[in-house]
């Protein structure tokens, strides 16, 4: 597992209050584990200040699973 | 009770009466205060007074950029923004029938349109921090409406709509949204009314005289405070009893 995926999934298992074992690259932040749209926001509001990048709207919105998290950020941080 | 030292605070149309007024207010009780206005002067002069603890910022509400500006320009000056104070607004009255495309779109933008670009920036910090205090200005005649100010009550009761879905949504994130409904208050706004239009106005008025702009600062500083925490979407009527809703 790479160091960025473990750096997301620590922050979403703490934000979200979810057992790590539920945070698979596959599972929804919405639909698996429980997150409210306030909670994705606060979510992509904390990958950007873990990885000192900035996420826009529009890439936001196309981030709905860890995987895709982990996805965008492997890309994108530097 | 309502101490406000080391919280930072957003006032537009500061150089207004009632904007002057919720700003000295909010700085006496301990705020960091910016305040924003379209005259320049006034705020150097407001700012002078009142001494530490503030930052002035020159703006025009309908120009977006500026409006856009405000926020980072604040939060940068002051090291985060905890309440914003959606005060600035301006009128153009006509008769309905009458009224211009520009009378209504200059007010919309103003009175409604700055207040959501302004929240819509300031609440991001506001969520990372679990903190914030949103407060909208709007007016009596935004609930029962006024012959002559069809754009000035539509953009006023946008704002309490506006207001109240903000509130839904944070305030699980120790947000509140509030709005302050002022009714005649003693501003150069009402100095401009003749003795015969003050006289009708005061029969509506069951406190029999009109309000001071500390009455809506003092509403202010009490929905600003940590103290009104559990207050949320609601719209504090200021008018003296001229209308009970």
């Amino acid at each position: 597992m790479s160091d960025i995926a473990d750096r997301v999934k620590k922050i979403v298992v703490e934000h979200l209050g979810v057992d790590t074992d539920k945070v698979k690259d596959n599972a929804s932040f919405i639909d698996d584990l429980g997150a409210d749209s306030l909670d994705t926001v606060e979510l992509v509001m904390a990958f950007e200040e873990e990885f000192g990048v900035e996420i826009p709207d529009d890439a936001a919105e196309t981030i709905l699973t860890v995987g895709d998290a982990v996805q965008f950020l492997e890309k994108n941080a530097g | 009770m309502f101490d406000l030292t080391g919280k930072t605070a957003l006032v537009t149309g500061a150089t207004g009466g009632i904007g002057e007024g919720i700003a000295r207010a909010l700085h006496e009780r301990g705020a960091t205060v910016t305040l924003s206005g379209t005259r320049a002067e006034k705020l150097e002069a407001l700012a002078a007074d009142l001494g530490e603890r503030v930052h002035i910022r020159a703006a025009n509400l309908s120009d977006r950029e500026a409006v856009d500006a405000l926020v980072p320009a604040a939060e940068g000056a002051m090291g985060g923004l905890d309440i914003l104070v959606n005060n600035a607004g301006i009128t153009r009255d006509n008769i309905f029938m009458r009224m211009k495309d520009e009378e209504w779109d200059q007010v919309m933008e103003v009175d409604l349109t700055s207040a959501f670009r302004l929240t819509r920036a300031a609440i991001k910090g506001m969520m990372r921090r679990r903190y914030g205090r949103i407060i909208g200005i709007t007016s009596v005649v935004g609930v029962t409406g006024n012959p002559g100010q069809a754009n000035y009550a539509a953009a006023k009761a946008g704002m309490i709509g506006m207001t109240k879905s903000i509130a839904r949504e944070v305030a699980s994130r120790n947000i509140t949204a509030n709005a302050i409904a002022p009714g005649f208050i003693e501003t150069a706004m009402t100095d401009a009314l003749n003795d015969k239009q003050r006289e009708s106005i005061l029969q509506s008025v069951p406190a029999a005289r009109l309000g001071t702009t500390l009455d809506i600062a003092a509403a202010a500083v009490y929905l600003a405070s940590e103290e009104a925490g559990y207050v949320t979407g609601q719209t504090l009527h200021i008018n003296g009893g001229m209308a009970m809703i």
